[in-house]
């Protein structure tokens, strides 16, 4: 039932040697997260305010500005290992092939239909947006079956909504369809 | 009171009816996420994490350490059926499980693999239940100093010990220590790193740090490289072992455990080695050597046992010492903290009938899950077939449900979103999640103990070694640090001396 389109591939890269090395060095991004990191955490660590009484001599700066300092240490120390040839292993798995170039096209989809999720759960209430999330990451994820996707989708929050709020008392937002059911 | 009358009245918490339920939806969920492909074990208890919001702790628990013990038990199910094994305690499952079933013996390995985990996980359990108390009153007048001590240990076994790259472990643990900064310093009430919104300042959960990187980090990073053609699953029939074979195999079933509890005990030890090092033993002690790499049940049987023993010796050090060698230890750890519970030497005097109620159910669990997958082999087989993209949907829609329930906040979707995004990049780059998780949960903790420690030494530095407890614990630190050097010093010594000799 589910087919599977073929990821569309952009055009191969252009030759020009610059953008190879950066491909082949992409993991620097990394230390450029880290180095980023490392500076938000010992801006806001050292402009806190320090007239607060702390108690004990360790404020609450210390440990802030120890985790800050050890980010941009290590964010320089990854860039070495990353320049002298190091590089971090992509996680395997069983339905993981990482023969085949990423499919960008997916996780953005994916994280769109979460985002959507988080947008519309407090307006619509969670067994709409669930299930709207449900069919939308299986759509995503190459599901067709179009008769068969919604049905589960709407079955499995609908299910989940009563066990959460009505079985373990974790309340969950119902919206406007519940009140009408 | 002893082990002996605590652990009694404990089976009394267990076999309570509403326990007994917990225990067996315990196990069959966790054998199920143990088949299905993708799922760990310890994505499947932070997925559930929410359920404590609704539940009381001694059930909750009951049903994670079924959880636990029946994703073990099921992992070995992939392994053998689709020679594609569902975690990285059962890799070792594959290499002689699945050549016996592909010729025909695949409900021997099953069978040798069920036993293999309930022999481990009994005398795992039982091994636990001697030593727990042992180790929680040795500990029981420990300080600050001492579990900051602890919790270093935890740290830098966990970025060291694991992983093929230090730099990048480090890297992963100061992003947790990182996330587990924002909100407001537990001591002086200064916010960190909240940025003035008043959301961040409750700090971001543990929760829904950990299903972030478990689980929407996992999913994303599957979808970004589906397999497209997923692997066959061999049929199988129902599990059963001829007089021969169990001639064959119950010396590795008992071998497995001595071997598998001492490493789940140790930070960072974890199931996989002790699995590689009794395949190792079982291969070495082994009389039908010609049949290794062809299905020999020996090396089915022996690592199991192995594998369930060290879910044991995970629980030993996590429950007396609060100190998490395992993901699930660590997101186990972060379900007391939901209920205010510390885990530590004070547990077993504190919350004595949940701790002895757990311990009691792991032995219903293990008798549960023996009785149950034998004859449901077959059925767990067919999990495989379920298509991915419902399963990974699947996964995407339980981790909205509870990151939501944990504060009914949209914006936590969001913030679940972003850490699951972190995950996903950790996962391309080889950056280990274990060591970010460990860091959001025992970061704060560590934090405290650590300022505790310096108030009550009024700054000086000394008052971190100042017990004997905390100095053998620092010892231990500087080994593991030290350890590459060591082992060059070492070889080169030996280099040199076999250079003298001859």
């Amino acid at each position: 039932m589910t087919t599977t389109e073929p990821p569309i591939e952009p055009p191969a890269a252009q030759a020009s040697t610059r953008r190879a090395w950066l491909r082949e060095h992409s993991e620097l991004g990394v230390c450029v997260m880290l180095l980023a990191l490392g500076a938000v955490v010992l801006t806001d660590a050292l402009t806190m305010d320090v007239a607060l009484t702390q108690r004990g001599p360790v404020g609450p700066r210390t440990v802030p500005v120890a985790v800050g300092t050890g980010l941009l240490v290590v964010a320089v120390l990854l860039a070495v290992d990353v320049l002298r040839g190091g590089r971090g292993e992509a996680e395997g798995g069983e339905d993981i092939d990482l023969s085949e170039p990423a499919d960008w096209r997916t996780v953005l989809l994916l994280a769109g239909v979460f985002l959507a999720t988080a947008v519309l759960i407090e307006p619509v209430g969670f067994p709409v947006a669930g299930a709207l999330l449900f069919w939308g990451a299986a759509y995503a994820l190459g599901s067709r079956a179009f008769h068969r996707d919604p049905l589960i989708a709407a079955g499995l929050s609908l299910v989940t909504y009563a066990v959460f709020n009505n079985l373990l008392g974790v309340p969950l937002p119902g919206g406007p369809l519940m009140g009408v059911l | 009171m002893n082990a002996f009358s605590s652990l009694m009245d404990g089976f009394g918490t267990a076999l309570t009816p509403i326990n007994l339920l917990w225990a067996a939806v315990g196990v069959l969920l966790g054998t199920a996420i143990g088949v299905l492909p993708g799922i760990g074990p310890a994505m499947a208890v932070a997925l559930l994490l929410p359920v404590t919001y609704g539940l009381e702790p001694t059930g909750a628990f009951i049903m994670f350490a079924g959880i636990y013990y029946g994703a073990m038990f099921g992992g070995s199910t992939t392994s053998i059926l689709l020679n594609t094994p569902g975690e990285s305690a059962a890799v070792v499952a594959a290499i002689e499980g699945n050549p016996m079933a592909k010729s025909g013996r695949g409900a021997q390995a099953l069978a040798a693999a069920a036993i293999g985990h309930f022999a481990g996980g009994m005398i795992g359990t039982v091994l636990l239940v001697a030593l727990a108390p042992k180790v929680a009153d040795l500990a029981v007048d420990i300080g600050a100093p001492d579990y900051f001590a602890i919790m270093v240990l935890a740290f830098i076994a966990v970025t060291s010990v694991l992983g093929s790259s230090r730099i990048r472990g480090l890297a992963s643990l100061l992003i947790g220590l990182t996330l587990g900064l924002v909100g407001l310093d537990q001591m002086t009430g200064q916010q960190r790193l909240t940025f003035g919104s008043l959301q961040l300042a409750d700090g971001i959960d543990v929760v829904i740090v950990a299903v972030g990187l478990f689980a929407i980090g996992e999913a994303l990073w599957v979808a970004a490289h589906l397999r497209r053609t997923s692997g066959h699953a061999i049929p199988v029939g129902r599990p059963w072992l001829g007089k021969k074979d169990v001639k064959r195999t119950w010396k590795s079933w008992l071998r497995g455990p001595l071997i598998g509890f001492p490493f789940g005990a140790i930070p960072a030890g974890g199931a996989e080695i002790p699995t590689f090092l009794s395949y190792a033993t079982e291969k070495r002690l082994s009389k039908h050597k010609d049949e290794w790499g062809k299905g020999a049940i020996e090396g089915v049987a022996g690592p199991e046992s192995a594998s369930s023993a060290s879910a044991a010796g995970t629980l030993v050090s996590m429950l007396t010492l609060g100190l998490p060698t395992t993901a699930v230890a660590a997101v186990m750890l972060a379900a007391f903290q939901q209920y205010g519970i510390q885990p530590g030497p004070l547990l077993f005097e504190r919350e004595s009938e949940l701790v002895w109620g757990l311990i009691a159910s792991l032995f219903v669990g293990m008798v549960l899950l023996l009785a149950l997958n034998l004859p449901l082999a077959p059925v767990w087989a067919k999990l495989l077939r379920i298509p991915r993209p419902y399963l990974y949907a699947g996964i995407l829609f339980f981790a909205a449900v509870g990151a939501y329930a944990v504060g009914g906040e949209a914006l936590d979707l969001v913030i679940l979103l972003v850490i699951g995004l972190i995950g996903f990049g950790m996962r391309r780059y080889g950056l280990p999640v274990l060591p970010a998780v460990i860091g959001v949960i025992l970061g704060p903790n560590a934090e405290q103990q650590l300022r505790r420690a310096l108030q009550i030494s009024d700054g000086s530095v000394s008052g971190l070694v100042d017990t004997p407890f905390s100095v053998s614990v620092y010892a231990v630190v500087a080994l593991i640090v030290l350890w590459p050097l060591l082992r060059k010093l070492a070889g080169g010594l030996l280099k040199s001396r076999r250079n003298v000799t001859e």
